[in-house]
Formats: C-alpha cells, structure tokens, sequence
C-alpha cells in the first residue's frame, strides 16, 4: 500500500518533468537548441501566479490565465530578441546564449523579490481521494497534475499531428530550408513553438509550485535540468517520448528516495539515465540516424 | 623560432605580466581585499577553462561535467592533504604530492567516464557529462569516511554506519565536506600551475598526437579512414582535460579551510560557467580561454558598484556579447563599415586601384 502511494506520487512528479519536457523537445525538435532559459521560464510563471493570486487576491483561473499569457509573451521576446539573430550559427554560442537568458531572468526575479523564499498557497481546490478505505490517500494536487500531463500530451500530439501550423513544425524540424522554400514561414513556426514551450512552462510551475510551495528565484533551474534529461531519456524530439520519459523519471526518483537513500536519489536517476543512454544512444523513442561519409 | 614556439611564449608572457600586474598591485597595496582573496579562484579558473577548451574546443566534444572532474580532484586532494597533515613535512612537497594525487585521481575518472561516455554524440554526451558531474557531486555529498586504529572507514548513510572507535577521527563529513585543509595554495602556486597547464595543453595541440585529435574533431570518419585511433585519442584527451581539472579542484580546495560540494561550486552551474569562458575566449584557443577566464571573473567585481543588478548586467552583456561575435547579420554590418572606414583612412593605401 505504501509502495502504491509512493508511485503515485511518483508519476505526479513525473507528469510535472513531463509538461516541461514537452517544451524542451519541442522546440529542441524544430529549432535545434537546447533552451537552457526554460526551466526559468516555469519559475517567471510560478512568480506571476503568485503575484496575482496570493498578492493582489484575483480569483485563481484568471491568475493562470495571466501567467499563460505573460510567458508565451516572454517565450516569444526571448526568442525574438535572444535566439533568432543567431539562427544557423554554431549550437555553442546558441547555448551560451540561452544561459544568458537564464542568468537575467533568474537575476530579474531576484531584483524584484528578492532571495527569501516565498511560500506558495497550492491554488489547486481539488477535494483529495481517497482509496482501499483510507489507507491511500490521493491529494488533490496529485490528481489535478497527472490528468493535466495526460490531456496536454493529448492535445499536444492531436495538435502537430492534425492542424495545418503542426505539420509546418514537423516539415521545419525535418529540414528548415527546404520548409522556407515550400512556403513555410520557418521564423513564424519557430515563435510559435515558443510560444506553446513557455504556456506549457506557466502551467507546469503552477502545478510544481502548487505540490513543493518554496518559490526562489532558482526554483525553476532544477526541475528544468531534470526534465531535460527526461527528454532525452524518451529520446529528445519526441513528444511521447518525453511524456514517457518524465514519468518514467519521476517514479524512478521518488521510488529510490522512499527505497534506497533520499541523498542520492539524485544520484540514482543520473545513473539510470546513463545506462539507458548507453544500450539504447538516442533514447527510448529516439530515432536513428545514419552517418553518411 | 618556430611560429607555434613563438604563439605559445606569448600566452604564456600574458600569463607572467598578469601576475607581475597583480603582484605589483598587491604590494603597493591598492588591492582591496576581495579582489585579493580572488587571485587564487582567478588561477583555477584559467586552468579549468584551458583543460575544458581541450575537450571543446580541440577534441570538438561537449562537456557540461567539467566541475564533476574538479570536485573529485579537490576531495581527493584535500583528502590526502588533511590525513598526512604534520606526517610528511615539509608543506610544500605535500602540497605538490597532493596535486599529484588529485589530477591522477581526476584522471581515472575521465578514462572510466570516458570509455562507455564517449561513444555518445553531441547534446547526448552534453547530458551524459552533465550527469556523471551531478552524481559524483550528489555521492560526495553523502560520504563519510573516518580513521581509527583499525584504519579507514566509509559510509554512504551517516556517521554512525562508519563504526568509529572512540578515539577515531572524523575526515569527510557528507554534506559538510572537509574541514581542516591546510592553505597551501597562493596566487604564485597558482600561476606556476597556469603555466604549467598551459605548456602541457598547448604542446599536446602541436604534437602528432595533437594532431590526431584535431583531425578526430575536424572529419571522424576521415581520421577512422587514415587509421587514426579514435578511441585512444578521444580517451587521451579526454583523461588529461580531467586530470588539469582535477589539479585545479586541489589548488582550489587548499585555498579554504572548509570544502563542501555545494551546486555553487561543483554544480553543472559551475561546468556551464567553464563553458562560457572557454566559447566567448574561442574554440581551441588557449590563449583566449585563459583571457575569457580573466575579465569574465573581473567583471563581476568591477561591476560592485551596481551592487545587485551586477549579475543582471553580467548576463546582459554575455548575451550582447553572443550576438555581436556570432550573428550573421552583425558580421555583414561589421564587414561593410571594415570597407567604409577603409575607404575613408588616408593613411591605408588603397589597394585596389
């Protein structure tokens, strides 16, 4: 019973990394970066909900709503004004670029609010479940989180799949050239990317601040770090991938925190990465490519 | 003089007319105090983004776990420095033992996350290298190690599963690191150390060897195709670029009294920062790393005035600095107003007509 609960809570954790995940492989998939600055992205939107909720006492949809809306904006301007001058360049100095995104908008956050800690009230009133009369108990944070992670998933692939601007992000991840000569408009698809990463970003810091309530300025870089490595755990590029992946991540940590050492759970998830990587090198749904002389 | 003899007397000149700069400054006295207790980071440093530069710059392969590398070659130093304290006396072979033991250290542990690491390409070795720096950070944070009449002992939970006698001695100390190093390391220590790093990174550049690598870095394929050994060399690389940082983690460690793996200092942000000095001073050059390494750990300090909007500022300027040295229009607007400043200087002569 308690081994149930522990992965529960595991796969709740695990559908936090899997909304990030999604952004990161979203926009690794067609822009071909790695975007360093996203996990700050997710501490921007814990900050705004805060600021909105807690703060200025608005009711709690329209504080997400207005998170959703500042980060897509922010996604958008970074990318406009950070990313797009260097596109084609080397992916080093896209990266280095990308910390620097990260350092101002940690540095931002800490002008504006300091580094004490703000305590987050959880904005999810969802009644908790309980099962097997009492002895689990669901929170309601839990439940909230993981059906997020499944109808996002969900959308998300019914979106790239289906839509006209979906199958543009798939011709431009495929080849952005050859996407500009078919009529593509590749800067207007690369935004847009953008913009779904960071809405995606806004609504997972308002679930991960909602389960762990310490807001800092740093709160976003470690989840941001996990959930790429979630990423490339289900093989970077791939939507289902990084679902999988984050959840996958997620009950592994929790599992080893709860089982084998709460010091070196962090430990343990690198580890397992590392052995994935190395039997299978492009992750679990990676696809393959070939080397041509 | 060969050319390549002369380029590296140069780096290595920029390196001695720094030290007697801030020799100078230290004796006058005009150099407040925290930037005297940076003079030491300040060598660590270089020699990190030197030995990074060698791995990214040279063998062409993403490394974000360079602080793992330090971390294991600091411990394993501080380590050897605290235990032999007041056995092996004179402080200065201990110190030059200890950095021995420190890079040798660092260097295994390059060879044995090598082997399996760098088969992987790109961002996947990027996360891969990225992880091994966090879980040597995460295991050394909780270790504990202890000596008694019995010998070692090591745990992995707390101080209590070490078994101590009563008259046992407590050395590492999980998340509180070490205690108790002696401080060996001074700014002139750390500069001998630069050079040296430097000599040894910039004669394996321009050897057969070095050779290799760059030819690896340059067309995989085409090196396999020559019968280069890829393997070797990647590994070569590699294992040195480790064992540089692991002796830079020992001149670090010696340089506090307290040593503690925090994600300040041996964190991936740490490896990231390596990064930024090693790609703002220039790919595979030495020179520019050692440079980068520099102003970069300045600047922070010059900016005090700013107080807190420093690092707001830091971050600014590295990602103006980004754009100005890699965008393409930028290079189109640089190369136009070459021409028109040209055009109008009467001292060049025009040699086109």
């Amino acid at each position: 019973m308690e081994f149930f609960s522990y992965l529960i809570n595991g796969i709740s954790l695990g559908s936090v990394y899997a909304i990030i995940a999604l952004g990161y492989t979203m926009v690794y998939g067609i822009a071909k970066m790695l975007n360093f600055a996203h996990g700050d992205i997710i501490m921007i939107g814990s900050y705004v909900v805060f600021a909105a909720v807690s703060v200025m006492g608005m009711p709690t949809p329209v504080g997400i709503l207005i998170a959703v809306a500042a980060c897509t904006v922010l996604g958008v301007t970074i990318e406009r004004i950070a990313y797009r001058p260097l596109r084609g360049v080397s992916p080093l100095a896209v990266l280095i670029t990308a910390i620097g995104v990260s350092y101002f908008l940690q540095n931002t956050a800490l002008l504006i609010y300091g580094a004490n800690a703000k305590s987050f009230t959880s904005v999810i009133k969802v009644p908790p479940l309980s099962l097997a009369g009492g002895q689990i108990i669901i929170s309601g944070e839990t439940i909230v989180t993981i059906l997020s992670g499944i109808v996002i998933m969900i959308a998300l692939s019914a979106f790239v799949k289906y839509t006209k601007a979906g199958t543009a992000m798939q011709a431009v991840s495929e080849d952005y050239q050859a996407a500009s000569l078919m009529g593509i408009n590749v800067n207007g698809t690369i935004a847009l990317t953008f913009a779904i990463g960071s809405a995606l970003a806004a609504v997972a810091g308002v679930l991960l601040c909602s389960a762990y309530p310490n807001l800092t300025p740093y709160t976003g870089a470690m989840p941001g770090i996990k959930a790429f490595t979630a990423a490339v755990f289900g093989g970077i590029g791939s939507i289902p991938g990084a679902m999988i992946g984050g959840i996958l991540l997620g009950v592994i940590e929790n599992l080893s925190k709860a089982y084998i050492s709460a010091q070196l759970s962090d430990a343990i998830v690198f580890a397992v990465l590392i052995l994935v990587l190395l039997v299978k090198p492009t992750g679990i749904l990676g696809k393959k490519h070939h080397e041509k002389v | 003089m060969t050319k390549t003899t002369k380029s590296t007397l140069i780096t290595i000149g920029i390196a001695l007319a720094f030290y007697l700069v801030a020799e100078i400054l230290l004796q006058t006295g005009s150099l407040s105090s925290l930037l005297q207790g940076l003079l030491v980071p300040l060598c660590t440093y270089v020699i990190l983004a030197v030995s990074l530069n060698l791995t990214v710059g040279v063998l062409g392969e993403l490394s974000l776990g360079h602080a793992g590398f330090m971390c294991v070659g600091a411990f394993a130093g501080a380590f050897f420095s605290v235990c032999t304290k007041g056995v092996i006396t004179p402080d200065g072979l201990r110190f030059f033992l200890a950095l021995l033991i420190g890079a040798a250290v660092a260097a295994l542990f390059g060879i044995l996350i090598g082997i399996p690491v760098l088969r992987l390409r790109g961002d996947y070795l990027a996360i891969v290298t990225l992880a091994f720096g966090e879980i040597i950070k995460n295991i050394i944070n909780a270790l504990y190690v202890g000596r008694d009449g019995r010998g070692f002992a090591f745990s992995l939970k707390d101080t209590a599963g070490l078994h101590l006698d009563s008259d046992g001695q407590l050395l590492i100390k999980g998340a509180q690191g070490i205690t108790g190093t002696p401080h060996d390391a001074t700014f002139t220590v750390g500069i001998v150390l630069v050079i040296v790093s430097l000599l040894i990174v910039l004669n394996l550049m321009h050897s057969r060897a070095g050779r290799a690598i760059m030819a690896i870095r340059d067309n995989r394929i085409a090196a396999e195709s020559l019968g280069i050994g890829v393997t070797k060399y990647k590994i070569m690389a590699f294992s040195i670029s480790a064992a540089l940082a692991g002796a830079a983690g020992v001149l670090y460690a010696h340089n506090l009294s307290t040593l503690t793996a925090l994600p300040k200092n041996f964190g991936y942000n740490m490896s990231i920062l390596i990064l930024v000095f090693v790609v703002l001073g220039g790919m595979g050059n030495m020179r520019g790393s050692m440079i980068a390494a520099i102003i970069l750990t300045l600047l922070p300090e010059l900016l005090r005035s700013f107080s807190e909007r420093r690092m707001l500022i830091y971050s600014i300027v590295l990602i103006a600095l980004m754009i100005y040295n890699w965008s393409p229009k930028v290079q189109v607007w640089k190369e136009k107003n070459r021409a028109f400043f040209r055009a109008r200087n009467p001292f060049l002569k025009r040699v086109n007509k």
